[in-house]
């Protein structure tokens, strides 16, 4: 079968794989908020580490990330060039200062302020990173659903969640299928050199039948779905739900006391970069 | 039936999920166009497909979850200032859902036109708008290089929707169309 680089859930016995869907869903949202709003280096520096940690204590192996991983390298390249070449001076006027390095060409001098901000660019992506690798690897998908339920998430859309996560692999499954199909009848998904419009008539000759069957398949769910009286109640018991434990109580205030302290940290001068130029 | 129950039944529930499953599946199918680091993305086509059938809600989640989901599952990391204009597109088109009558087998000429006028439009509000906004807030990311992105993002998604999102509207509709309908006899 085709190679996909994509993430999955693996049942092993650690801490990480023991805790709550939920508390693995605030830490990886809290991790995301704080990333998001913090260029403080030494806050996302940390962060960092603690996802490394995190990585040990859950076991989680190099191959079932190494792919995944190579990949956000290549995009992380691509895009730090990217800003280099169309805005050479973004570090400069950030941190309002300018250290010339080495003459690059003309307009593009090397300067110690742009490097630190395209350091700072990457360690911000790296550090979201491990986040979903952990909890992609560690969350069983049905009990996921219902801890979405559990903070208010009316349970109609966590069950399309769980509903989501458990078709990907049919779909996926569909779409290889389709896709060897068609190459076996002759139309070549890889050819480099064909035309525009070529190239999209060829990949609609996987996407008509991939979503007319996703169609068939939508209404033979739901027709079973229907016969079982779903959704006839306000509520719903879950299956694959887990209480809460100390751990989990313990975890989420440990999460949540980092945030707060880390937003502080970044902001208390008004300034949400850490500026070692000034 | 209650009204709330209209709006988020068994069918768009499932529609949802399933969409949203075929929509991450779908990350991995690009069209090149010979500019790097950008593609036609024919899961866009599939969105604007799904939103139409059934309804900006579903347009929305499946905007939302399948693009965050996507991101994660195949790059590892969610570009959440990407994500929300993705349910910008789905609440627009899904709105004038009953209107594109695609269900019924009504989806015609005239649907077809509203159709892509409401997905350039809603496209440029949330490619060339919001996404590059959000960029600048949150990645504190060059304003140029954010909106360059931005118009190439939106050029890409506004042609795979027009070509292949209309063609697969039009033939579901004239499928779907035929099944449900019963001719009176004579």
């Amino acid at each position: 079968m085709a190679a996909t680089r994509m993430l999955s859930y693996v049942e092993k016995d650690t801490f990480v794989h023991h805790l709550s869907g939920l508390t693995k869903l605030i830490f990886f949202l809290a991790w995301c908020i704080t990333s998001a709003m913090t260029y403080d280096t030494r806050i996302l520096l940390v962060m960092i580490a603690v996802s490394l940690v995190l990585f040990v204590i859950s076991k989680t192996q190099w191959k079932q990330i190494a792919g995944v991983f190579k990949f956000i390298l290549l995009m992380m390249i691509i895009n730090v060039i990217a800003i280099f070449l169309l805005s050479p001076y973004q570090g400069c006027e950030i941190y309002h200062s300018k250290t010339v390095l080495a003459p690059f060409f003309a307009g593009h001098d090397i300067t110690a302020e742009e490097l630190f901000y395209l350091f700072n660019v990457v360690i911000k992506y790296f550090t979201v990173a491990p986040s979903i690798f952990i909890f992609l690897v560690t969350t069983n998908p049905s009990e996921f659903a219902s801890s979405m339920n559990l903070i208010g998430v009316p349970y109609t859309v966590s069950y399309a969640i769980s509903i989501a996560l458990r078709y990907i692999p049919d779909v996926q499954d569909d779409y290889h299928r389709i896709k060897n199909a068609q190459e076996a009848r002759g139309i070549e998904m890889n050819a480099a050199n064909a035309k525009l419009s070529e190239r999209i008539r060829r990949t609609s000759a996987i996407i008509f039948p991939l979503l007319f069957s996703t169609m068939e398949e939508i209404d033979v769910v739901s027709n079973a779905m229907e016969l079982r009286g779903f959704g006839k109640k306000k509520k719903r018991t879950w299956y694959a739900r887990k209480k809460l434990t100390k751990a989990d109580y313990i975890s989420i205030a440990a999460t949540l006391a980092f945030m707060v302290f880390a937003l502080w940290f970044t902001y208390r001068d008004g300034s949400r970069f850490y500026n070692p130029f000034a | 039936m209650d009204k709330k129950k209209s709006k988020f039944g068994i069918r768009e529930v499932v529609a949802t999920g399933i969409g949203t499953a075929l929509f991450v599946v779908l990350t991995e199918v690009q069209i090149p166009i010979g500019i790097p680091n950008t593609a036609l993305q024919p899961r866009m086509a599939v969105l604007a497909f799904l939103s139409a059938v059934f309804g900006p809600l579903v347009g929305a989640i499946i905007g939302l979850l399948g693009h965050a989901l996507g991101d994660a599952l195949f790059y590892g990391s969610v570009w959440w200032s990407w994500v929300f204009p993705e349910a910008i597109v789905g609440i627009a088109i899904g709105a004038c859902a009953k209107k594109l009558k695609v269900r019924a087998g009504g989806f015609g000429r005239k649907e077809a036109v509203l159709f892509n006028v409401v997905q350039i439009v809603s496209n440029a509000v949330a490619w060339i708008l919001v996404a590059p906004v959000l960029d600048i807030l949150v990645y504190a990311e060059p304003a140029n290089k954010v909106f360059l992105q931005g118009v190439f993002a939106w050029l890409g998604n506004i042609l795979i929707i027009a070509i292949l999102g209309t063609l697969l509207l039009l033939a579901y509709s004239k499928i779907a169309g035929k099944s449900s309908s019963l001719e009176m006899e004579d």
